[in-house]
Protein backbone atom coordinates (compact mmCIF):
# COMPACT_ATOMS: atom_id res chain seq x y z
CA UNK A 1 0.00 0.00 0.00
CA UNK A 2 3.30 1.91 0.01
CA UNK A 3 2.05 3.79 -3.28
CA UNK A 4 -1.72 4.28 -1.95
CA UNK A 5 -3.69 7.20 -3.85
CA UNK A 6 -7.52 7.33 -2.77
CA UNK A 7 -10.11 9.40 -2.30
CA UNK A 8 -12.24 9.09 0.81
CA UNK A 9 -15.79 9.93 0.98
CA UNK A 10 -17.90 8.82 3.95
CA UNK A 11 -22.20 9.01 3.71
CA UNK A 12 -23.30 9.37 7.16
CA UNK A 13 -27.12 9.41 7.78
CA UNK A 14 -30.26 7.59 9.71
CA UNK A 15 -31.85 4.77 7.93
CA UNK A 16 -34.48 5.74 4.66
CA UNK A 17 -32.68 9.16 4.93
CA UNK A 18 -32.13 8.88 1.13
CA UNK A 19 -28.30 7.70 1.77
CA UNK A 20 -27.86 5.36 -1.23
CA UNK A 21 -29.58 7.94 -3.58
CA UNK A 22 -27.46 10.64 -2.48
CA UNK A 23 -24.62 8.23 -3.76
CA UNK A 24 -25.91 7.19 -6.96
CA UNK A 25 -26.12 10.78 -7.82
CA UNK A 26 -22.66 11.06 -6.27
CA UNK A 27 -21.39 7.74 -8.18
CA UNK A 28 -22.66 8.94 -11.48
CA UNK A 29 -20.78 12.00 -11.49
CA UNK A 30 -17.59 10.47 -10.00
CA UNK A 31 -17.56 8.10 -12.65
CA UNK A 32 -17.07 10.97 -15.76
CA UNK A 33 -13.35 11.48 -14.25
CA UNK A 34 -12.41 8.58 -11.32
CA UNK A 35 -12.84 4.75 -10.78
CA UNK A 36 -14.88 4.83 -7.76
CA UNK A 37 -15.70 1.37 -5.44
CA UNK A 38 -18.62 1.12 -2.82
CA UNK A 39 -18.89 -0.23 0.42
CA UNK A 40 -21.82 -0.68 2.75
CA UNK A 41 -21.69 -1.61 6.24
CA UNK A 42 -24.70 -2.90 7.65
CA UNK A 43 -25.48 -4.74 10.67
CA UNK A 44 -27.60 -7.93 9.61
CA UNK A 45 -28.69 -7.19 5.37
CA UNK A 46 -27.60 -4.79 2.97
CA UNK A 47 -28.63 -5.29 -0.65
CA UNK A 48 -27.31 -1.57 -1.88
CA UNK A 49 -23.85 -3.17 -2.96
CA UNK A 50 -25.69 -5.20 -5.44
CA UNK A 51 -28.08 -2.85 -6.66
CA UNK A 52 -25.06 -0.15 -6.93
CA UNK A 53 -22.56 -2.88 -8.80
CA UNK A 54 -25.51 -3.72 -10.95
CA UNK A 55 -26.53 -0.36 -12.15
CA UNK A 56 -22.72 1.07 -12.42
CA UNK A 57 -20.23 -1.87 -12.90
CA UNK A 58 -18.04 -0.68 -9.94
CA UNK A 59 -16.35 -2.39 -7.13
CA UNK A 60 -18.74 -2.68 -4.51
CA UNK A 61 -19.06 -4.99 -1.58
CA UNK A 62 -20.55 -5.05 2.22
CA UNK A 63 -19.37 -5.98 5.55
CA UNK A 64 -21.98 -6.90 7.83
CA UNK A 65 -21.31 -6.14 11.34
CA UNK A 66 -23.52 -8.90 13.17
CA UNK A 67 -23.67 -8.38 17.33
CA UNK A 68 -20.86 -5.46 16.89
CA UNK A 69 -22.08 -1.67 16.97
CA UNK A 70 -21.41 -1.12 13.06
CA UNK A 71 -19.87 2.11 13.05
CA UNK A 72 -17.03 0.28 15.44
CA UNK A 73 -17.36 -2.08 12.80
CA UNK A 74 -16.34 0.28 10.18
CA UNK A 75 -13.26 1.81 12.12
CA UNK A 76 -11.74 -1.57 12.35
CA UNK A 77 -12.04 -2.80 9.12
CA UNK A 78 -11.11 0.53 7.58
CA UNK A 79 -7.62 -0.22 6.95
CA UNK A 80 -8.60 -3.47 4.84
CA UNK A 81 -11.35 -1.69 3.21
CA UNK A 82 -8.34 1.18 2.02
CA UNK A 83 -6.21 -1.74 0.55
CA UNK A 84 -9.76 -3.51 -0.98
CA UNK A 85 -10.57 -0.24 -2.99
CA UNK A 86 -6.68 0.06 -3.86
CA UNK A 87 -6.73 -3.41 -5.50
CA UNK A 88 -9.74 -3.05 -7.23
CA UNK A 89 -8.57 -0.15 -8.72
CA UNK A 90 -10.25 2.87 -7.21
CA UNK A 91 -9.28 6.26 -6.87
CA UNK A 92 -12.35 7.04 -5.10
CA UNK A 93 -13.80 5.07 -1.88
CA UNK A 94 -17.52 5.41 -0.74
CA UNK A 95 -18.50 3.93 2.42
CA UNK A 96 -22.19 4.06 3.17
CA UNK A 97 -23.07 3.66 6.92
CA UNK A 98 -25.19 1.33 8.14
CA UNK A 99 -27.33 4.57 9.53
CA UNK A 100 -28.89 2.55 12.65
CA UNK A 101 -27.44 5.15 15.56
CA UNK A 102 -27.54 8.91 15.55
CA UNK A 103 -25.14 9.08 18.39
CA UNK A 104 -21.81 8.11 16.14
CA UNK A 105 -19.42 10.06 14.46
CA UNK A 106 -18.02 7.49 11.95
CA UNK A 107 -15.82 10.34 9.99
CA UNK A 108 -12.47 10.69 9.29
CA UNK A 109 -9.90 13.35 8.92
CA UNK A 110 -8.74 13.63 5.15
CA UNK A 111 -11.86 12.16 3.78
CA UNK A 112 -15.27 13.94 3.00
CA UNK A 113 -17.99 13.54 5.88
CA UNK A 114 -21.33 13.40 3.93
CA UNK A 115 -24.62 13.66 6.21
CA UNK A 116 -28.10 13.07 4.60
CA UNK A 117 -30.73 13.32 6.36
CA UNK A 118 -34.50 13.48 5.38
CA UNK A 119 -36.84 16.37 5.54
CA UNK A 120 -39.56 14.23 6.59
CA UNK A 121 -38.04 13.37 9.49
CA UNK A 122 -39.38 16.41 11.19
CA UNK A 123 -37.62 19.93 12.15
CA UNK A 124 -36.45 18.26 15.61
CA UNK A 125 -34.10 15.96 14.00
CA UNK A 126 -31.17 17.78 13.67
CA UNK A 127 -31.11 18.62 17.35
CA UNK A 128 -31.45 14.56 18.10
CA UNK A 129 -28.48 13.83 15.60
CA UNK A 130 -26.15 16.72 16.25
CA UNK A 131 -22.81 14.78 16.90
CA UNK A 132 -23.26 13.51 13.08
CA UNK A 133 -24.04 17.10 11.85
CA UNK A 134 -21.43 18.74 13.50
CA UNK A 135 -18.90 16.71 12.44
CA UNK A 136 -19.61 16.59 8.61
CA UNK A 137 -18.48 18.64 5.69
CA UNK A 138 -21.50 18.82 4.33
CA UNK A 139 -25.40 17.96 4.89
CA UNK A 140 -27.60 17.27 2.40
CA UNK A 141 -31.16 17.21 3.25
CA UNK A 142 -33.72 15.15 0.84
CA UNK A 143 -37.09 15.27 -0.26
CA UNK A 144 -37.74 18.70 0.30
CA UNK A 145 -40.19 18.98 -2.48
CA UNK A 146 -42.28 17.52 -0.41
CA UNK A 147 -42.89 19.62 2.62
CA UNK A 148 -44.13 22.89 3.33
CA UNK A 149 -41.64 26.14 2.73
CA UNK A 150 -42.31 27.04 6.73
CA UNK A 151 -40.64 23.45 7.62
CA UNK A 152 -37.90 23.66 5.56
CA UNK A 153 -36.70 26.90 6.90
CA UNK A 154 -37.37 25.40 10.19
CA UNK A 155 -35.47 22.13 8.92
CA UNK A 156 -32.06 24.45 7.89
CA UNK A 157 -32.50 26.61 11.16
CA UNK A 158 -32.03 23.96 13.18
CA UNK A 159 -29.28 21.88 11.04
CA UNK A 160 -27.77 25.67 11.72
CA UNK A 161 -27.98 25.45 15.39
CA UNK A 162 -26.49 23.04 15.50
CA UNK A 163 -23.37 23.36 12.99
CA UNK A 164 -23.84 27.93 11.97
CA UNK A 165 -21.66 27.25 8.98
CA UNK A 166 -21.90 23.84 7.89
CA UNK A 167 -22.68 23.52 3.81
CA UNK A 168 -26.17 22.37 3.61
CA UNK A 169 -27.40 21.10 -0.16
CA UNK A 170 -31.59 20.72 -0.49
CA UNK A 171 -32.41 18.17 -2.74
CA UNK A 172 -34.99 15.92 -4.02
CA UNK A 173 -32.16 13.18 -4.42
CA UNK A 174 -33.92 10.99 -7.03
CA UNK A 175 -34.09 14.21 -9.86
CA UNK A 176 -30.77 15.21 -8.83
CA UNK A 177 -31.94 18.79 -7.87
CA UNK A 178 -29.33 20.59 -5.78
CA UNK A 179 -26.56 18.01 -6.20
CA UNK A 180 -24.39 19.87 -8.34
CA UNK A 181 -23.90 21.69 -4.58
CA UNK A 182 -22.59 18.63 -3.46
CA UNK A 183 -20.75 17.66 -6.63
CA UNK A 184 -18.26 20.80 -6.13
CA UNK A 185 -17.39 19.47 -3.00
CA UNK A 186 -17.09 16.15 -3.85
CA UNK A 187 -14.68 17.81 -6.93
CA UNK A 188 -12.74 19.23 -4.00
CA UNK A 189 -11.76 16.50 -2.25
CA UNK A 190 -8.00 15.27 -1.93
CA UNK A 191 -6.67 11.89 -2.12
CA UNK A 192 -5.11 10.06 0.93
CA UNK A 193 -1.61 8.61 0.78
CA UNK A 194 -1.14 6.86 3.25
CA UNK A 195 -3.82 4.76 5.93
CA UNK A 196 -2.48 6.60 8.69
CA UNK A 197 -3.58 9.97 6.95
CA UNK A 198 -7.17 8.84 8.25
CA UNK A 199 -8.08 9.02 12.13
CA UNK A 200 -11.75 9.78 13.69
CA UNK A 201 -12.87 13.10 13.93
CA UNK A 202 -14.83 12.16 16.77
CA UNK A 203 -14.68 9.61 19.80
CA UNK A 204 -17.64 7.12 19.66
CA UNK A 205 -20.00 7.03 22.40
CA UNK A 206 -18.50 4.48 25.32
CA UNK A 207 -20.00 1.42 25.27
CA UNK A 208 -17.70 -1.24 27.95
CA UNK A 209 -20.14 -3.00 30.27
CA UNK A 210 -21.29 -6.28 30.87
CA UNK A 211 -24.70 -5.56 28.53
CA UNK A 212 -21.91 -4.95 25.63
CA UNK A 213 -20.52 -8.34 26.70
CA UNK A 214 -24.27 -10.36 26.51
CA UNK A 215 -25.14 -10.13 29.78
CA UNK A 216 -29.15 -9.81 30.10
CA UNK A 217 -30.10 -8.71 33.12
CA UNK A 218 -31.68 -5.14 33.12
CA UNK A 219 -30.49 -2.44 35.63
CA UNK A 220 -27.25 -1.07 36.67
CA UNK A 221 -27.45 -2.78 39.99
CA UNK A 222 -26.56 -6.13 37.62
CA UNK A 223 -23.87 -4.43 35.69
CA UNK A 224 -20.43 -3.20 35.87
CA UNK A 225 -18.07 -1.52 33.59
CA UNK A 226 -19.57 2.25 32.79
CA UNK A 227 -23.02 1.90 34.16
CA UNK A 228 -25.28 4.76 35.13
CA UNK A 229 -28.38 5.40 37.18
CA UNK A 230 -31.20 8.09 36.51
CA UNK A 231 -30.29 10.66 38.93
CA UNK A 232 -26.19 10.65 37.62
CA UNK A 233 -26.61 10.39 33.95
CA UNK A 234 -23.96 12.61 32.44
CA UNK A 235 -23.28 13.12 28.81
CA UNK A 236 -19.76 13.29 29.77
CA UNK A 237 -17.86 10.26 31.04
CA UNK A 238 -16.31 11.30 34.24
CA UNK A 239 -14.99 8.23 35.16
CA UNK A 240 -17.44 5.45 37.07
CA UNK B 1 -32.94 38.99 2.24
CA UNK B 2 -34.95 38.23 -1.31
CA UNK B 3 -35.68 41.49 -3.09
CA UNK B 4 -39.33 43.03 -3.40
CA UNK B 5 -41.82 42.07 -6.08
CA UNK B 6 -40.95 45.57 -7.77
CA UNK B 7 -37.43 44.78 -8.43
CA UNK B 8 -37.30 41.24 -9.91
CA UNK B 9 -37.96 39.85 -13.54
CA UNK B 10 -37.21 36.71 -14.47
CA UNK B 11 -36.21 35.65 -17.73
CA UNK B 12 -36.43 32.19 -19.37
CA UNK B 13 -34.11 31.39 -22.18
CA UNK B 14 -34.47 28.16 -24.82
CA UNK B 15 -32.73 25.42 -24.12
CA UNK B 16 -33.52 21.93 -25.88
CA UNK B 17 -36.35 19.66 -26.76
CA UNK B 18 -36.53 15.56 -25.66
CA UNK B 19 -34.86 14.60 -29.59
CA UNK B 20 -32.20 17.48 -28.70
CA UNK B 21 -33.13 19.84 -31.10
CA UNK B 22 -33.35 23.38 -29.72
CA UNK B 23 -36.63 25.53 -28.74
CA UNK B 24 -37.44 28.26 -30.81
CA UNK B 25 -39.37 30.36 -28.13
CA UNK B 26 -38.08 34.27 -27.53
CA UNK B 27 -37.05 34.89 -24.14
CA UNK B 28 -40.07 34.85 -21.41
CA UNK B 29 -40.50 37.69 -19.30
CA UNK B 30 -42.30 37.22 -15.58
CA UNK B 31 -42.21 40.51 -13.61
CA UNK B 32 -44.60 41.41 -10.89
CA UNK B 33 -48.49 40.60 -11.72
CA UNK B 34 -48.21 38.53 -14.34
CA UNK B 35 -50.50 35.49 -14.49
CA UNK B 36 -49.35 32.72 -16.85
CA UNK B 37 -50.28 28.84 -17.16
CA UNK B 38 -48.37 26.36 -18.26
CA UNK B 39 -50.33 23.80 -20.59
CA UNK B 40 -50.41 20.47 -22.44
CA UNK B 41 -50.76 16.88 -21.67
CA UNK B 42 -48.59 14.68 -19.19
CA UNK B 43 -45.10 14.21 -19.92
CA UNK B 44 -44.65 17.32 -22.21
CA UNK B 45 -42.47 19.03 -19.97
CA UNK B 46 -44.78 21.81 -17.60
CA UNK B 47 -43.39 20.52 -14.49
CA UNK B 48 -39.70 20.50 -15.75
CA UNK B 49 -40.59 23.70 -16.90
CA UNK B 50 -41.37 25.14 -13.41
CA UNK B 51 -38.50 23.04 -12.25
CA UNK B 52 -36.19 24.84 -14.73
CA UNK B 53 -37.43 28.19 -12.71
CA UNK B 54 -37.30 27.24 -9.24
CA UNK B 55 -33.36 25.91 -9.47
CA UNK B 56 -32.65 29.08 -11.73
CA UNK B 57 -31.17 26.58 -14.40
CA UNK B 58 -27.69 27.84 -16.13
CA UNK B 59 -28.09 25.09 -19.00
CA UNK B 60 -27.48 22.34 -16.15
CA UNK B 61 -30.84 20.69 -15.82
CA UNK B 62 -32.59 18.07 -18.90
CA UNK B 63 -33.95 20.95 -20.65
CA UNK B 64 -30.77 23.00 -21.27
CA UNK B 65 -32.78 26.21 -20.16
CA UNK B 66 -31.55 29.76 -18.54
CA UNK B 67 -33.50 31.24 -16.56
CA UNK B 68 -31.83 35.24 -15.00
CA UNK B 69 -33.22 37.34 -12.48
CA UNK B 70 -32.83 41.11 -13.65
CA UNK B 71 -30.91 39.99 -16.56
CA UNK B 72 -28.19 38.50 -14.43
CA UNK B 73 -27.24 35.22 -13.07
CA UNK B 74 -28.83 35.06 -9.67
CA UNK B 75 -26.65 34.90 -6.61
CA UNK B 76 -26.61 31.33 -5.16
CA UNK B 77 -28.35 32.25 -2.08
CA UNK B 78 -31.33 32.73 -4.30
CA UNK B 79 -31.08 29.05 -4.93
CA UNK B 80 -29.71 27.17 -1.72
CA UNK B 81 -31.20 29.50 1.28
CA UNK B 82 -35.04 28.65 1.69
CA UNK B 83 -35.24 32.01 2.99
CA UNK B 84 -33.54 33.97 0.22
CA UNK B 85 -35.36 32.53 -2.72
CA UNK B 86 -37.99 34.58 -4.65
CA UNK B 87 -40.05 32.06 -5.48
CA UNK B 88 -42.34 29.97 -3.46
CA UNK B 89 -43.45 26.07 -5.05
CA UNK B 90 -46.56 24.84 -3.77
CA UNK B 91 -47.54 21.47 -4.78
CA UNK B 92 -49.89 18.80 -4.96
CA UNK B 93 -47.43 16.99 -2.86
CA UNK B 94 -46.48 19.70 -0.74
CA UNK B 95 -47.23 18.64 2.92
CA UNK B 96 -46.94 19.95 6.44
CA UNK B 97 -46.05 17.66 8.74
CA UNK B 98 -45.74 19.58 11.94
CA UNK B 99 -48.59 18.42 13.86
CA UNK B 100 -48.95 21.86 15.27
CA UNK B 101 -51.64 24.00 15.02
CA UNK B 102 -52.31 26.50 12.67
CA UNK B 103 -51.05 29.38 14.58
CA UNK B 104 -48.19 27.65 16.04
CA UNK B 105 -47.21 26.71 13.17
CA UNK B 106 -47.30 29.47 11.26
CA UNK B 107 -45.30 31.62 14.43
CA UNK B 108 -42.34 28.88 13.73
CA UNK B 109 -42.05 30.05 9.86
CA UNK B 110 -42.41 33.63 11.53
CA UNK B 111 -39.06 32.81 14.01
CA UNK B 112 -36.76 32.21 11.08
CA UNK B 113 -37.36 35.64 9.22
CA UNK B 114 -37.07 39.10 10.12
CA UNK B 115 -39.34 42.78 9.69
CA UNK B 116 -42.57 40.93 9.94
CA UNK B 117 -45.45 42.86 11.27
CA UNK B 118 -46.53 42.14 14.90
CA UNK B 119 -50.08 40.86 13.48
CA UNK B 120 -48.90 38.72 10.57
CA UNK B 121 -50.36 35.19 11.49
CA UNK B 122 -53.56 36.74 11.63
CA UNK B 123 -53.28 38.00 8.39
CA UNK B 124 -51.86 35.25 7.51
CA UNK B 125 -55.23 33.02 8.19
CA UNK B 126 -57.34 36.10 7.35
CA UNK B 127 -55.97 36.21 3.62
CA UNK B 128 -56.64 32.25 3.70
CA UNK B 129 -59.78 32.69 4.47
CA UNK B 130 -60.39 34.63 1.67
CA UNK B 131 -59.04 31.75 -0.90
CA UNK B 132 -61.46 28.44 1.11
CA UNK B 133 -64.95 28.31 1.90
CA UNK B 134 -64.00 26.51 4.76
CA UNK B 135 -63.11 28.21 7.80
CA UNK B 136 -59.49 28.06 9.01
CA UNK B 137 -59.60 28.98 12.63
CA UNK B 138 -56.24 29.61 14.21
CA UNK B 139 -56.58 26.72 16.90
CA UNK B 140 -57.17 23.99 14.59
CA UNK B 141 -54.20 20.94 13.46
CA UNK B 142 -52.51 21.18 10.42
CA UNK B 143 -52.96 17.63 10.30
CA UNK B 144 -56.60 18.28 10.64
CA UNK B 145 -57.22 20.57 7.68
CA UNK B 146 -58.59 19.59 4.08
CA UNK B 147 -56.29 20.06 1.06
CA UNK B 148 -58.18 23.37 0.23
CA UNK B 149 -57.40 24.90 3.21
CA UNK B 150 -53.76 23.81 3.44
CA UNK B 151 -53.14 24.73 0.20
CA UNK B 152 -55.13 28.16 0.43
CA UNK B 153 -53.06 28.63 4.11
CA UNK B 154 -49.76 27.47 2.12
CA UNK B 155 -50.61 30.31 -0.48
CA UNK B 156 -51.07 32.82 2.07
CA UNK B 157 -47.93 32.06 3.95
CA UNK B 158 -45.90 32.18 0.52
CA UNK B 159 -47.58 35.63 0.43
CA UNK B 160 -47.32 37.32 3.92
CA UNK B 161 -44.41 35.50 5.54
CA UNK B 162 -41.84 34.28 2.97
CA UNK B 163 -42.82 37.40 0.94
CA UNK B 164 -41.80 35.52 -2.11
CA UNK B 165 -42.39 37.90 -5.08
CA UNK B 166 -42.72 34.35 -7.38
CA UNK B 167 -45.29 31.58 -7.21
CA UNK B 168 -45.81 28.46 -8.66
CA UNK B 169 -48.56 26.50 -7.91
CA UNK B 170 -48.47 23.27 -9.82
CA UNK B 171 -51.99 21.38 -10.34
CA UNK B 172 -53.73 23.08 -7.33
CA UNK B 173 -56.40 23.34 -8.72
CA UNK B 174 -58.60 20.37 -7.82
CA UNK B 175 -57.87 21.23 -4.25
CA UNK B 176 -60.87 23.11 -3.41
CA UNK B 177 -59.55 26.96 -4.23
CA UNK B 178 -61.31 29.97 -4.75
CA UNK B 179 -59.13 30.20 -8.02
CA UNK B 180 -60.18 33.69 -8.94
CA UNK B 181 -59.98 35.03 -5.49
CA UNK B 182 -56.20 33.93 -5.68
CA UNK B 183 -55.54 35.23 -8.96
CA UNK B 184 -56.99 38.37 -7.95
CA UNK B 185 -55.89 38.58 -4.23
CA UNK B 186 -52.08 38.09 -5.81
CA UNK B 187 -52.21 40.47 -8.37
CA UNK B 188 -53.50 43.50 -6.53
CA UNK B 189 -50.54 42.26 -4.03
CA UNK B 190 -48.22 42.81 -7.62
CA UNK B 191 -47.37 38.53 -7.11
CA UNK B 192 -46.19 36.96 -10.55
CA UNK B 193 -47.89 33.69 -10.37
CA UNK B 194 -47.37 30.65 -12.73
CA UNK B 195 -49.88 27.73 -12.63
CA UNK B 196 -49.41 24.24 -14.30
CA UNK B 197 -52.83 23.51 -15.10
CA UNK B 198 -55.00 21.25 -16.61
CA UNK B 199 -58.21 24.04 -15.55
CA UNK B 200 -60.10 25.45 -18.17
CA UNK B 201 -61.32 28.18 -16.36
CA UNK B 202 -57.88 28.85 -14.40
CA UNK B 203 -55.87 28.91 -18.17
CA UNK B 204 -58.09 31.10 -19.35
CA UNK B 205 -57.33 34.00 -16.36
CA UNK B 206 -54.21 33.78 -16.64
CA UNK B 207 -52.86 36.70 -19.41
CA UNK B 208 -50.84 34.20 -21.09
CA UNK B 209 -50.63 30.59 -21.60
CA UNK B 210 -47.13 28.79 -22.48
CA UNK B 211 -48.34 25.71 -24.37
CA UNK B 212 -45.96 22.69 -23.75
CA UNK B 213 -45.20 19.30 -25.93
CA UNK B 214 -42.26 17.05 -26.77
CA UNK B 215 -40.51 18.59 -23.59
CA UNK B 216 -40.56 22.32 -25.63
CA UNK B 217 -42.17 25.12 -24.99
CA UNK B 218 -44.52 25.16 -28.30
CA UNK B 219 -45.84 28.53 -28.37
CA UNK B 220 -46.77 31.24 -25.82
CA UNK B 221 -50.57 32.77 -26.34
CA UNK B 222 -51.51 36.08 -25.26
CA UNK B 223 -55.17 35.89 -25.51
CA UNK B 224 -55.78 39.73 -24.77
CA UNK B 225 -59.51 39.83 -25.07
CA UNK B 226 -59.82 37.52 -27.66
CA UNK B 227 -61.33 34.82 -25.23
CA UNK B 228 -63.56 37.41 -22.74
CA UNK B 229 -66.76 36.06 -24.10
CA UNK B 230 -65.62 32.37 -23.55
CA UNK B 231 -64.46 33.57 -19.92
CA UNK B 232 -67.47 34.56 -19.21
CA UNK B 233 -69.13 31.31 -19.82
CA UNK B 234 -66.29 29.43 -18.95
CA UNK B 235 -66.58 31.05 -15.40
CA UNK B 236 -70.25 30.08 -15.23
CA UNK B 237 -69.95 26.50 -15.98
CA UNK B 238 -67.13 26.84 -13.39
CA UNK B 239 -69.36 27.83 -10.57
CA UNK B 240 -71.83 25.73 -11.90
CA UNK B 241 -69.90 22.52 -11.61
CA UNK B 242 -68.78 24.20 -7.97
CA UNK B 243 -72.68 24.46 -6.93
CA UNK B 244 -73.52 20.93 -7.78
CA UNK B 245 -70.32 20.14 -6.02
CA UNK B 246 -71.63 21.55 -2.78
CA UNK B 247 -74.94 19.74 -3.61
CA UNK B 248 -73.54 16.39 -3.91
CA UNK B 249 -71.14 16.84 -0.42
CA UNK B 250 -73.98 17.46 1.11
CA UNK B 251 -76.23 14.58 -0.16
CA UNK B 252 -78.06 16.20 -2.46
CA UNK B 253 -79.87 13.70 -5.20
CA UNK B 254 -79.67 15.97 -8.77
CA UNK B 255 -82.50 15.86 -10.04
CA UNK B 256 -83.67 17.79 -13.03
CA UNK B 257 -80.86 20.57 -13.73
CA UNK B 258 -80.83 23.61 -11.51
CA UNK B 259 -77.74 24.37 -10.75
Amino acid sequence: MDRLKLKIIMVAGPPSAGKTSVTRQMISHLMLTESVAYLKIDVVTAFEDEEIHAEFGIPARKVYSGDMCPDHMGIMIMRDALEWAENSGATVLIVESAGLCLRCTPYFTNALGVCVMSSLSGTHTPFKMAPMIALADICVVTKTDLISQAEKEVFRESIRRVSPTMDIVETNAIQGTGMKYLFRTVDAVQPITSPDDIVLRGVPPLGVCTICVGKKTVGWQNHFGVIRRIDDADSIYNGD
Amino acid sequence: MPPSSEEITITVYPGRKKDGTPETFEPIDISPGDTISIVGPTGSGKTAFINDIEVFAQEDTVTGRRVLVNGEVPPEEFIRDPACKPIAMITQNTKCLADLTCEEFLRMHVATRNNLSENVVEDTIALANEFTGEKIVAGARMSALSGGQTRSLMIADAVLISKAPVLLLDEIENAGIFKEAVISHLKDLRKAVIFVTHDPYVSMLSERRIVMGGGAVRDVIRPDGREAEALARVGEIDRELSALRERIRVGDVIGGWTA
